[in-house]
């Protein structure tokens, strides 16, 4: 066991020569993380202003059961996945089991409903101010959803950056999909959380700090989002 | 108080209100209105605040369904896109003057091809070149409310709706809106109005409508009705007194 300021020493100068490890690592988890967040953004966004704009039965309890996905937890989610894809699954001839597939899909999955259900809220407020002049217009329900969601635009990046982060930061559905197979499946959480068990501390904290810092850029983002809005609604 | 029932022309009008009622909190905001919009040319709905004016715009536009009565649009305002609607409070989208009306032209939907000719029609109608690449919410009120109408203006309307337009515009911002209004009735569109200025009415309208309490008191030609009132709550009105 290395003493704590050893373990960040050697974290710094793993991170500062670019270990190849550690870059295998960030580089997987940025790939499924901004895959998993395109994949729920395309599903997301359009679900959310649909339940926003649209007036059909059972919206009211779509909206909920959404609202309440957003707190599904990252272990359940994995363990369906898992039993969907493994080999008795019915996508188990797929063989996507223990691949970066399997753990894009478990985020999407977990990352949707926030997506959704951030932008239903969104949309149904500006929906609130919009309502009347794109009714007087005649548009209808499918030309509504793409005036709210592109006029939206920047409060729903924000809404995406919340689900990257939530992605970014899972660690159980990757884990049970994923495998945390070295050179296939490693990401930071998993990798965190293993080599912390073996006692590496170096490489653990390593991906800490920079989980830590694609963290924090994206609050960063997500506030300059917000002010930008700001500015827009005004614009 | 004297109700009109029969009002202005008939077979020429663009659209009539025929005994329209609507209740809203427990009050009747629309009692029984008739009323007939003329096919050509400028008519001012006049009355005093809570009338029913900016309502009977609304029903006429479609957006809200009367409790009874009907609506009768003529056979040239039948179509959707046919009655535009400008409201007092304009919203434009968080979009430049161009995309505000690059979208109109969209949900009206004018074929892609003939966009960018039609929309370089709408800027030059509406004095707006200058402007045509400015944050919509960004400009004046007046200017604002050029944008609104031009973006109704975008589908070719044969009737156009307009809800105090110029309320709480500066002189130079109300005669830009107003030579607007003018240009679009000598195109041949029809043209309502809802204001309260007296002033107003007598440059630009042809005819007068005067509402109160959600039914027509008063309908006659512009220059009759601002010379010679015959409904006392029009009198009382056009006088400055209070109408409780």
């Amino acid at each position: 066991m290395q003493g704590f300021g050893d373990a960040f020493g050697a974290a710094f100068a793993l991170i500062a020569r670019f270990d190849t490890d550690l870059v295998e690592i960030v580089g997987l988890s940025l790939r499924v993380t901004l895959s998993a967040t395109l994949f729920a953004c395309l599903i997301g966004f359009p679900l959310g202003a649909l339940l926003a704009v649209g007036r059909f039965p059972l919206r009211g309890a779509l909206t909920v059961l959404v609202n309440a996905l957003m707190g599904l937890p990252p272990v359940v989610v994995g363990l369906v996945v898992y039993l969907m894809l493994s080999r008795a699954g019915p996508l188990g001839t797929l063989g996507l089991l223990y691949t970066p597939t399997a753990m894009i899909v478990a985020q999407t999955i977990l990352v949707t409903p926030i997506i959704a259900a951030l932008t239903r809220q969104i949309v149904a407020d500006l929906d609130a101010e919009y309502h009347e002049t794109l009714r007087s217009m005649g548009a209808g329900a499918g030309m509504r959803m793409r005036t709210l969601l592109w006029d939206g635009r920047f409060a729903l990046t924000t809404a995406a950056l919340a689900g990257m982060g939530r992605a970014l930061a899972e660690v159980g559905a990757v884990m049970i999909v994923g495998g945390n197979i070295d050179h296939v499946t490693r990401v930071m959480t998993t990798a965190i959380a293993l080599e912390t068990s073996r006692g590496e501390l170096a490489l653990a904290l390593g991906l800490g700090i920079v989980l830590m810092i694609l963290s924090l850029a994206l609050n960063s983002l997500a506030m300059g989002a917000r002010v930008g809005a700001a500015r827009m609604a005004h614009a | 108080m004297l109700r009109l029932v029969a009002t202005g022309p008939g077979p020429d009008a663009a659209i009539r209100l025929e005994g329209v009622s609507l209740r809203r909190g427990g009050r009747m905001v629309l009692d029984g209105l008739h009323l007939a919009i003329p096919a050509t040319g400028i008519t001012a709905i006049m009355g005093p605040n809570g009338a029913g004016k900016s309502l009977s715009l609304r029903v006429m536009a479609g957006l809200i369904e009367p409790d009874s009565g009907s609506v009768l649009p003529s056979e040239a305002v039948r179509g959707r896109q046919e009655i535009a609607l400008v409201f007092q409070k304009p919203v434009l989208l968080r979009r430049s003057v161009r995309a505000n009306l690059r979208h109109a032209l969209a949900v009206y939907g004018v074929p892609r091809r003939k966009r960018r000719e039609r929309l370089g029609e709408l800027l030059d109608f509406g004095r707006l070149a200058a402007i045509a690449d400015a944050p919509a919410r960004a400009l004046s009120g007046g200017e604002q409310q050029r944008v609104a109408m031009v973006r109704a203006l975008a589908a070719c309307p044969k009737l156009l709706l307009l809800d105090e337009p110029t309320a709480s515009l500066d002189p130079q911002a109300t005669a830009a809106i107003e030579t607007l209004i003018l240009n679009t009735a000598a195109s041949g569109t029809a043209v309502v109005i809802v204001t309260h200025d007296q002033g107003q009415a007598g440059r630009l309208a042809d005819h007068i409508r005067f509402v109160h309490k959600g039914a027509l008191t008063e309908a006659a030609p512009a220059a009759q009705f601002l010379l010679a009132q015959k409904s006392p709550e029009a009198q009382a009105y056009l006088a400055g007194k209070l109408l409780l």
